[in-house]
């Protein structure tokens, strides 16, 4: 058994007087999907937040590929390996869809302090930008405007650039966000397919997604993680039905 | 793309040429400086245009470059192998330092703080009382260069400043398309996508802020040398302020759109102000119409009438 990719020692933040994040101690082992579910203001987000480093916490640790990364910032995670989509799209929207792909590359190879040569016409760059957008199945559209792009398409975009960037661990903040039904089947087909090569941490509302795709699932509720198991083991934990997935699954 | 801004400098080229019936030093006195503002111009386009990074201080950058100039003419120092890089150091360490505060704000806290940069450039200008304070500073002699004089010689001059503008130009051309650019300009869409993509924005922004400011500087050598005179006038607000209005004038992020708005801005100040005194009166609201009506300035302008007249004169759909 490897290091776990991911640990999350004590970590706890408030909002005011509002605990968000409470005593939350929690793994992402090497390899595995791991799906984190709650309800709304459960403090997902912000719990992403805090791995990835926009957020502060108050106390505890989050220790990457068993380093301590608390005190680092975002782009220095991210220079580690730590790559995450947002709930709410995050892209360029000025950007042709492949631009948006070249720049995660461009983040992992070589030097961006580089003033002469017309970066669009790198091939370095582009060869794997087209290669993670073939990924996710926009091949089609590598030069359309990321800003003009459908909702669908801008969240298989934000996982093309998030796999450009080879990450060491891919943190997912409900990519199936106000996808369509089609669109949400085909991001399945995309994650499953991405399952195995990278550790991922998946933050998602879509049940029907997290039950097919996880390999453990931990609950949080108010702050706090309710349980941690196998999909199975989650579905019959009468506390998870409960407090949570009683209203959604029959 | 690359056929409007040849036309503009081959347009600067051939003035002098044209200037030779007419009354050639007001002319060539008129465009040289107009290519000297574009250049700082260029630098704030750099800026605004493609960081959203509104800098209100940008006079310093000239103020710092001219300055330099004169107070080593003033000790016997004239020769533009040491003035110039001095004046291009002066002004990127001043662009460099500030940046390293100002670019910890943003949006209006930005502007604010570029201006009261500005504004303590312009007061320590004011008080050098052994290079003139209030009253600025003439240079009894203007630059050399290997010992010999080519600013000197107007026409000679004036082509030293249109290579320098061609220069910067491409300079900024290849900055914006280059790796670096890219992140740039990622920046402004996006600054928080870019923190996650691995991207320590502050630093490219810091550099784009001290390549800026080195435009200006090298803007500042060339107006001393062009004036014979260096005052705090260089680096009041409203020079920086004018600044901002040649380049959202001309239309922004566009890099030539920097040089027409200085080109339009100057030479409709110069034909109002021959009208009437208050030709502000005129120029202001005339301003007010370009930014209201057309969005992207000049350029913009420009492209939507030419899309009207291709709609016009488009084949009937049969």
């Amino acid at each position: 058994m490897t290091a776990p990719v991911l640990q999350l020692e004590g970590l706890n933040k408030n909002f005011g007087g509002l605990a968000v994040t409470r005593n939350v101690n929690f793994e992402v082992a090497a390899g595995e999907l791991h799906a984190v579910i709650g309800p709304n203001g459960a403090g997902k987000t912000t719990l992403i937040n805090q791995i990835s480093g926009l957020v502060a916490p108050d106390s505890g640790r989050v220790l990457f590929a068993s380093r301590d990364v608390t005190a680092l910032s975002v782009p220095e995670r991210a220079a580690l390996g730590l790559a995450r989509s947002f709930q709410i799209t995050s892209i360029l929207p000025g950007f042709s869809a492949i631009e948006n792909v070249a720049l995660a590359v461009q983040a992992r190879i070589g030097t961006s302090f580089r003033f002469f040569g017309c970066a669009a016409a790198e091939s370095a760059l582009n060869a794997p930008a087209l290669a993670a957008l073939d990924e996710v199945g926009l091949t089609k559209r590598a030069d359309a405007l990321a800003g003009h792009l459908s909702h669908g398409e801008k969240r298989a975009l934000e996982l093309a650039i998030a796999l450009a960037m080879q990450p060491k661990l891919l943190l997912l903040d409900e990519p199936m966000a106000g996808a369509g039904r089609d669109e949400s089947r085909r991001l399945i087909a995309v994650l499953s397919r991405l399952k195995g090569r990278f550790p991922i941490l998946l933050v998602e509302h879509d049940m029907t997604a997290v039950f097919a795709l996880a390999d453990r699932i931990s609950v949080l509720l108010y702050g706090q993680i309710l349980t941690s198991g196998t999909p199975d083991a989650v579905r019959a934990d009468p506390q998870v039905v409960a407090a949570y997935l009683g209203e959604e699954m029959e | 793309m690359t056929r409007l801004p040849t036309a503009i400098f081959l347009g600067f080229a051939l003035l002098p040429a044209a200037a030779a019936f007419g009354t050639e030093t007001y002319l060539l006195d008129l465009f040289m400086r107009v290519m000297i503002f574009s250049i700082a111009a260029l630098g704030l386009d750099l800026l605004v245009g493609y960081g959203a990074l509104v800098s209100f201080g940008h006079a310093a950058f000239i103020g710092i470059g001219a300055y330099a100039v004169a107070i080593l003419a003033s000790h016997g120092i004239n020769e533009a192998l040491i003035s110039l890089p001095v004046a291009l150091i002066a002004a990127t360490a001043f662009a460099y330092l500030t940046g390293t505060i100002c670019l910890r704000t943003r949006g209006v806290y930005f502007i604010m703080i570029t201006l009261a940069f500005g504004q303590m450039a312009f007061f320590l200008a004011s008080s050098l009382a052994p290079y003139g304070g209030d009253d600025g500073l003439t240079m009894h002699a203007r630059s050399t260069l290997f010992g010999l004089s080519p600013f000197k010689n107007e026409r000679l001059f004036y082509y030293i400043v249109l290579a320098c503008l061609i220069g910067c130009y491409c300079l900024c051309r290849s900055l914006v398309v280059s790796r670096f650019g890219r992140v740039f300009r990622g920046a402004r869409e996006n600054a928080t996508r870019m923190a996650t993509l691995g991207f320590d924005i502050y630093r490219y922004q810091l550099a784009a802020y001290a390549i800026s400011g080195a435009l200006g500087g090298l803007a500042g050598f060339l107006l001393a040398n062009a004036t014979d005179f260096v005052s705090p006038a260089y680096m009041s607000w409203q020079r920086s302020g004018e600044l901002i209005i040649m380049i959202i004038l001309g239309g922004l992020g566009t890099l030539h759109g920097a040089i027409i708005g200085t080109l339009a801005y100057s030479l409709l100040g110069e034909y109002l102000s021959g009208l009437t005194e208050n030709w502000k009166m005129i120029f202001g609201p005339l301003l007010v119409l370009v930014v209201l009506l057309a969005r992207g300035g000049l350029l913009g302008l420009a492209g939507q009438v030419a899309a009207w007249w291709r709609k016009q004169h488009a084949e009937p759909q049969p």
